[in-house]
């Protein structure tokens, strides 16, 4: 069958869903009575004209590379992994027990223990869903949905009855100790007469998500088990024929994207709050759904979706904190992106193949 | 436990199984017809919404529930466009929805009200109020009987008899009429329906919108009869434990009855006792909160009682070219 050049498939179709969820925003900015390209601006401003502004998006950009990697890799496999959310919250839990119950005498170390223990943490609360659906066939959605909101209890439950610190009434964690006090930016990137990013949480962990971004790419592209898994994604049957087994495949790409979700609370609880609180994933679970499609489920798209979604929050912090429009507005604009890119995105695509068609019949 | 006492709470469990059992029920007829639907939430949260800003404005509680049901029939609209014409995932779909409904919702409350997302509370003639059946002023002073009738059956408003009546119209819709058992053969096999001249299309866009009706129902029941206004989020997750109970309840309308009811149960005891202690044993009310969730993941896994999904579930039809 004739298809449409690659590059439309990568570029012109994930842009022009964009452009589609822009317009709808920017109408609901106007119904509400504000003026879109007046929030634009601000939002540019806030997120983007200061070093400070790009301070939060890049720190957000870190939570939504790890969400956003973990529904990728679920992709290939044809696997739609919606828990996220539960496996980061777990992530968390792995995070938070690896800082406060052993002595790490510096943050270099401290940060390979939080990503060791983020990772299992995610990779265990993906591992029943798993195997679940690997050997029951229990619809995997459904079951990582309901994850989601166990582990919310569960989460619950440990912070208040058990790592809550005696007479408080927070449900939250003990601070970290000190040496776990990971780099800032403004750490790393000021010199002595010129504060950059000054207050916003940025860390090291960003790098440790573009380095997982890499990984990423070379096991699905470069690796045997990548393309066992990006195989039996394709065709369960023919991944079959050619002795890849299923049980295993399903098993280890969830393995894998739990672990991704988990690793978002290094950034968060470690980088962060320096303690396990409630409500540290705050739905990036959910919007790694809208990376991943908007990237493409490719570790580059995830990357360059991951800043905008960063850029779109922290903007809308902005519009929140100067105008009436509330912080929601970025929960409209995930909706339409995750709607356009993913449900829709025969509507865009359809009109777009008959178009290349028509070309090229001409150029015959 | 004083036979008041458990009164109270099966009355609080018809309460709360309400929301549940008409979300279920939409989600029934969506999912038998081969769409999954994991926006019932979205559609819950928008008809809250604008069910309690409509009752608002105009004063009539009537007003309010057409305008959820509208509210949510749109998201319907949505999905199936999304679904059925376009053919596209259905469960990216239901999550686009919910987030849609949670953002517009919260920044229209913003605009119109200016509370910090929330509808003012609305006054007792914009609601749905108890009525009292017949004789149950009565009856009251009769032992057991009486109590169960006059405070269990009666005192509660039009829309929980609405909800129950849907069982038994459920039933009989899907297994005695000629829609029913086409609706059916369309989520099992759609190609065989379609060989036999029946739109596929059509029936699957007429259980989308009676899936967008009863969320409708359910979503103005939560915010002027349950309560008495809009919040931010109030359906909290009522529309995944619905979809949790119609796993419970293998797709089958008298089942749903049965499931729902079970988990507005452990949803009142937990509203109404916070930690359970069994003598030296405390259950948490975490565990509470979950266990509808555990629930169905231990009938998914088909340990107890397997659930089997309509076969052509979440699978968009394509007619042979």
């Amino acid at each position: 069958m004739d298809k449409m050049p690659q590059w439309a498939d990568i570029v012109l179709i994930p842009l022009i869903s964009l452009i589609l969820a822009a317009v709808l925003s920017a109408l609901v900015i106007l119904a509400i009575g504000e003026n879109p390209v007046a929030a634009f601006k601000l939002m540019v401003e806030g997120a983007l004209m200061r070093s400070a502004g790009w301070g939060y998006t890049l720190y957000y950009a870190t939570n939504f590379m790890f969400t956003g990697l973990a529904v990728a890799v679920a992709f290939h496999a044809r696997m739609f992994n919606i828990g996220g959310e539960g496996q980061a919250m777990l992530g968390g839990l792995g995070v938070a027990l690896v800082a406060l119950y052993i002595p790490w005498p510096h943050w270099s170390l401290a940060i390979l223990g939080a990503t060791a223990g983020a990772a299992l943490f995610g990779a265990a609360w993906a591992y029943i869903p798993a195997l679940l659906q690997a050997k029951r066939g229990s619809h995997i959605v459904i079951t990582t949905i309901m994850f989601n909101f166990i582990a919310a209890g569960l989460l619950n439950y440990v912070l208040v009855n058990v790592l809550r610190p005696k007479g408080s009434m927070d449900p939250a964690s003990a601070n970290f100790p000190d040496a776990t006090k990971l780099p800032t930016f403004r750490d790393m990137f000021s010199t002595a007469d010129n504060i950059m990013f000054r207050g916003a949480p940025a860390n090291v962990t960003f790098f440790l998500a573009i380095a997982a971004c890499v990984l990423v790419w070379y096991l699905i592209w470069r690796t045997r088990l990548g393309y066992e898994i990006r195989a039996f994604g394709f065709s369960e049957s023919a991944a079959r024929y050619a002795g890849i087994s299923p049980v295993r495949i399903t098993v280890i790409a969830m393995l894998i994207s739990g672990a991704l979700a988990g690793l978002m609370s290094v950034n968060t609880t470690m980088g962060e709050s320096e303690r396990l609180v409630m409500n540290s994933t705050e739905g990036a679970g959910f919007i790694g759904i809208a990376v991943a499609l908007m990237g493409r489920s490719h570790p580059f798209g995830v990357f360059l979706a991951a800043i905008l979604f960063g850029f779109l929050y922290q903007g809308g912090a902005e519009l929140a904190l100067w105008t009436n429009i509330p912080r929601e507005l970025i929960v409209v604009i995930q909706a339409l992106v995750i709607l356009f890119t993913g449900a829709l995105d025969n509507m865009v695509r359809m009109p777009l193949e008959k178009l290349f068609l028509a070309l090229r019949r001409r150029n015959v | 436990m004083d036979f008041l006492t458990i009164i109270q709470v099966l009355d609080s469990t018809v309460r709360l199984a309400t929301p549940l059992l008409l979300a279920c029920l939409a989600g029934l007829y969506s999912e038998r017809a081969g769409i999954f639907d994991i926006g019932l939430e979205g559609k819950m949260l928008a008809a809250a919404f604008f069910s309690a800003a409509v009752a608002y404005a105009t004063g009539s509680v009537w007003l309010g529930l057409l305008a959820g049901i509208a509210s949510s029939l749109v998201l319907s609209i949505i999905h199936g466009l999304a679904s059925i014409t376009f053919r596209g995932n259905q469960l990216i779909s239901g999550v686009a929805i919910n987030f849609l409904a949670a953002g517009i919702t919260v920044l229209v409350a913003q605009d119109w009200f200016q509370q910090g997302g929330r509808t003012p509370s609305l006054p007792r003639e914009a609601r749905f109020n108890p009525i009292d059946l017949p004789l149950s002023e009565t009856v009251a002073d009769v032992p057991i009987l009486g109590p169960i009738y006059s405070e269990l059956i009666s005192g509660h408003s039009i829309l929980v008899y609405i909800a129950v009546l849907a069982v038994p119209l459920t039933w009989w819709v899907l297994y005695r009429t000629r829609f029913g058992l086409r609706l059916r053969a369309v989520g099992e096999n759609p190609a065989a329906v379609d060989t036999a001249g029946v739109s596929v299309i059509g029936l699957r866009y007429a259980a989308v919108m009676i899936c967008g009706v009863l969320c409708g129902i359910a979503g103005a029941y939560l915010a002027t009869a349950l309560q008495a206004g809009f919040v931010k989020d109030m359906t909290a997750g009522r529309g995944f434990i619905a979809l949790a109970a119609l796993i419970f309840a293998k797709w089958r309308p008298w089942y749903a009855l049965w499931s729902t009811l079970l988990f507005g149960f452990l949803q009142a005891i937990a509203l109404r006792y916070q930690n359970i202690e069994l003598g030296n044993f405390v259950i948490p009310v975490q565990f509470m909160d979950v266990l509808p969730y555990i629930l169905t993941v231990v009938i998914l896994a088909g340990f107890v009682g397997r659930a089997i999904p309509p076969r052509a579930g979440g699978e968009p039809y394509v007619k042979e070219r």
